[in-house]
């Protein structure tokens, strides 16, 4: 991997290894409230569910947004600002369409009875994947910035710190969301 | 003195200007600073005040204790309604246990004690500017003053903080009607805990990637010093554990505001049957207590880590067996995430799985024994200097063996069925935790002080203070094993009203007089304290304590970036203490041609 920071002891940057620590602490989270639903589901009163169909259209646009994440990254790299630019909207206009369709994969599955204090399954399928798209709008934010930061004209940096910051995040909570999926379909 | 190293790192490009020409207003350099050694007296500060709360806290609640019957009309002036006709009402009674245990565990003990030192020496003993991210760590800060701020309010609220105990077991936390404590007291309870548990993931990313990343030129693994070793694994614990309170704390606000059925199940409160169904409340304790007892040893390794430190400078001989003392500190970290089940005794746990943590928990002796022997094998034979921070590391030293040896009890299954919920419970913790790690707190204070403010504590108030504690703490707790062993159980109001407990009620009320005596001994330390940042008397060289490590490399009053040239080279160990006729070599001092090896 090639990096434009100097860094003459070959050592990880700060700031990069400062967020894989803070994936680790956000990994525990998640085993935390899975282990939990584990737990829970061996004990009685535990209703199976279907996962909606809007989750599976998450899923797609999630793929597809690491994707273009990736090759907005590669284009910044070669200094191809406006692919970077236009590969970053991308990103950021899926991103918004994950959430959008998260939002509507709770509604169809609060419509079909399944309330939040329904059944403690269902509780648990609110509060694991509400966090997860909680993650996933804190790096909405992050890439609406670097956006912002792509489209104004005055001040150039090529630092490639950031974009591979937001990419490692962006990944991470892909990488998540897509782990979380297998599990509630698997474990249920 | 140290050659000059032209060592930079992208870190240092972006950070090490700061030492030339930084114009700092009030603001910027008391209030929102990104200085390490300020933020570190931030925390300091807060945790000082923290702790004069909860301390006062357990003297009221030991004077309910000491004497049931008794009614102190100045009371009801100082708490109101809480104490009603002079006498402390059972609900705030509860209260006033369940804020002791937070405020002690997790403001002072956590923030104050890792967010200080973390913050003052892992920068100054690796040789770094700053952490890796000072904005970053000043956020830390901020999301721990938030937290205070809440907590703090909670105090002010008609029905009072929270009351279910320190370990908010639902569904007495889960229930808004369960007691009064139960109400909005437990809703800030989580709030402030959610915001610490930001304040405290922030600080530990910052200490863990500064550790592995800015240290100096030379500065190996395996030169750091143990203080720095120890804080690193705190910070691994902290991370990794911290997270998974976070995730029980928001499936409990759930509970309370939104009625899902997580913890609770089959419940029926005045006669009236709950609607929650499917729930376990055994559930929320296996989330606390995977916290919870990796927690002790946040609180504990600092405290560990200081006090190897402190010995080995005061008795001037090398720490005996520094690899087994990270080994040891690497032990205890693995092994504190996998006993958390030991405080689960006797919720009906299935007793193979019982007994597997009970093999687990006496392992814990093991790298325990091992810090303990080389302690005393440091102490051994060494030209021993009773400053007072030593007395304090050499206080913590005893405290830990007294402690420790008790947790060996509780730790057996069988055992915990009796001794489980009876002061004997209270009498380790607070021992082994609660004032070991305050004596670890206490003798980096005194030892570290002259760095902090450039000026000494008074030493006749600190021998006071260390003597009075010492004696005090053991005459304290020391009772407790024996009323716990005949079944007292603790967090109960008053005793007066069994037969079986009435006989200790001389021993309660003699324990509840030494409380006051050292409570107020803190208090003198705390006028030390803060008397002594302007009127102590001043450093004049730059080694006081003549030690090893690199902060005492330092101007006495270290600007923002620490060193004002270069950062010092690393080329030994840092402690070289009694080496080949010299008393001691700094780490920044070349190893001679004809140096003997360590």
């Amino acid at each position: 991997m090639e990096t434009e920071v100097i860094q003459p002891r070959n050592k990880i940057h700060p700031h990069k290894f400062t967020l894989w620590v803070g994936i680790g602490s956000i990994v525990m989270m998640f085993a935390g409230l899975t282990s939990a639903y584990i737990v829970k589901r061996n004990q009685a009163n535990w209703q199976t569910f279907e996962i909606p169909l809007a989750f599976w259209y998450s899923t797609v646009l999630i793929l597809i947004s690491s994707l273009t994440l990736q090759l907005s990254a590669k284009a910044f790299k070669e200094r191809a600002m406006k692919n970077y630019r236009m590969l970053m909207l991308i990103t950021l206009t899926l991103g918004v369409l994950f959430i959008v369709t998260q939002y509507f994969g709770f509604k169809s599955f609060w419509n079909a009875g399944m309330t939040i204090q329904a059944n403690v399954s269902f509780s648990f399928l609110y509060v694991i994947v509400g966090l997860h798209a909680l993650h996933v709008i804190g790096g909405v934010i992050a890439l609406m910035a670097m956006s912002l930061k792509a489209f104004s004209t005055k001040k150039r940096n090529y630092s490639v710190v950031p974009i591979e910051l937001i990419c490692t995040y962006w990944h991470f909570v892909d990488v998540l969301w897509v782990y979380l999926l297998i599990f509630l379909v698997m474990i249920r | 003195m140290s050659t000059a190293t032209l060592h930079e790192t992208a870190h240092h490009e972006e950070h090490g200007g700061e030492h030339h020409e930084h114009h700092d207003t009030f603001i910027t350099k008391y209030v929102f600073s990104q200085d390490h050694k300020t933020i570190a007296k931030q925390f300091l500060v807060t945790g000082i005040i923290w702790a004069i709360i909860g301390g006062f806290f357990s003297v009221i609640f030991r004077l309910q204790l000491g004497n049931p019957t008794a009614t102190y009309p100045w009371l009801e002036d100082l708490l109101g309604h809480w104490a009603k006709g002079g006498k402390l009402q059972p609900e705030f009674y509860y209260a006033l246990v369940t804020m002791h245990g937070t405020i002690l565990v997790f403001f002072v003990l956590t923030a104050g004690l890792s967010g200080t030192f973390a913050n003052f020496l892992i920068p100054l003993q690796i040789g770094a500017r700053d952490m890796a991210s000072p904005m970053l760590n000043m956020l830390s800060y901020w999301f721990f003053f938030l937290a205070s701020i809440v907590m703090m309010s909670s105090l002010f609220v008609q029905t009072g903080p929270a009351s279910g105990g320190w370990t908010i077991y639902p569904p007495l936390s889960a229930l808004g009607d369960a007691s009064s404590g139960s109400k909005i007291g437990m809703d800030l309870w989580l709030v402030s805990m959610a915001l610490f548990v930001v304040s405290s993931l922030l600080g530990g990313l910052n200490y863990i990637t500064t550790i592995l990343n800015l240290r100096t030129k030379g500065m190996s693994m395996t030169r750091m010093p143990l203080t720095i070793w120890s804080l690193f694994f705190t910070a691994v614990l902290g991370v990794l554990s911290f997270p998974v309170l976070l995730s029980g704390a928001i499936l409990l606000l759930f509970d309370r505001n939104l009625g899902t059925s997580f913890f609770l199940s089959d419940i029926v409160v005045a006669g009236k049957i709950l609607p929650n169904e499917g729930g376990s409340a055994i559930l929320f304790q296996h989330l606390f207590w995977f916290l919870g007892h990796p927690e002790v040893y946040i609180i504990l390794l600092p405290a560990m880590g200081m006090s190897s430190e402190i010995l080995s400078v005061n008795s001037r001989k090398p720490i005996f067996g520094y690899m087994a003392m990270v080994g040891s500190l690497f032990a205890i970290t693995i092994l504190a995430f996998l006993v958390w089940a030991h405080h689960m005794f006797v919720t009906g746990l299935n007793p193979f799985l019982g007994s597997v943590f009970v093999l687990l928990t006496l392992l814990i002796a093991v790298p325990s024994a091992i810090k303990v022997f080389n302690w005393l094998t440091t102490l051994w034979k060494g030209n021993i200097r009773f400053t007072p921070g030593m007395l304090f590391a050499i206080g913590f030293v005893s405290l830990f063996i007294s402690g420790g040896l008790t947790g060996i009890f509780l730790g057996n299954s069988a055992l915990d069925i009796h001794l489980h919920d009876t002061y004997f419970v209270i009498a380790h913790f607070h021992i082994v935790m609660g004032v070991a790690s305050f004596f670890g707190m206490f003798a980096g204070v005194y030892h570290w002080y002259p760095k902090m403010f450039g000026r000494y504590l008074n030493n006749t108030l600190a021998y006071i203070h260390f003597w009075v504690t010492i004696v005090g703490a053991y005459l304290i707790f020391w009772p407790m094993h024996y009323e716990g062993l005949a079944g007292m159980p603790r967090r109960y109001y008053d005793f007066s009203n069994w037969e079986s407990f009435k006989n200790f009620g001389g021993l309660n009320e003699f324990i509840s007089i030494i409380a006051l005596i050292v409570f107020a001994v803190q208090i003198l330390f705390v006028i030390n304290f803060f008397y002594s940042i302007w009127k102590g008397r001043k450093v004049t060289t730059l080694n006081p304590w003549e030690a090893n490590t690199l902060e005492w490399t330092t101007p006495i009053r270290p600007g923002h970036g620490n060193w004002p040239g270069d950062i010092p080279e690393v080329h030994r160990w840092p402690y070289d203490y009694a080496k080949d006729g010299k008393d001691f070599i700094p780490q920044d001092v070349p190893v001679g041609a004809d140096e003997s090896k360590h």
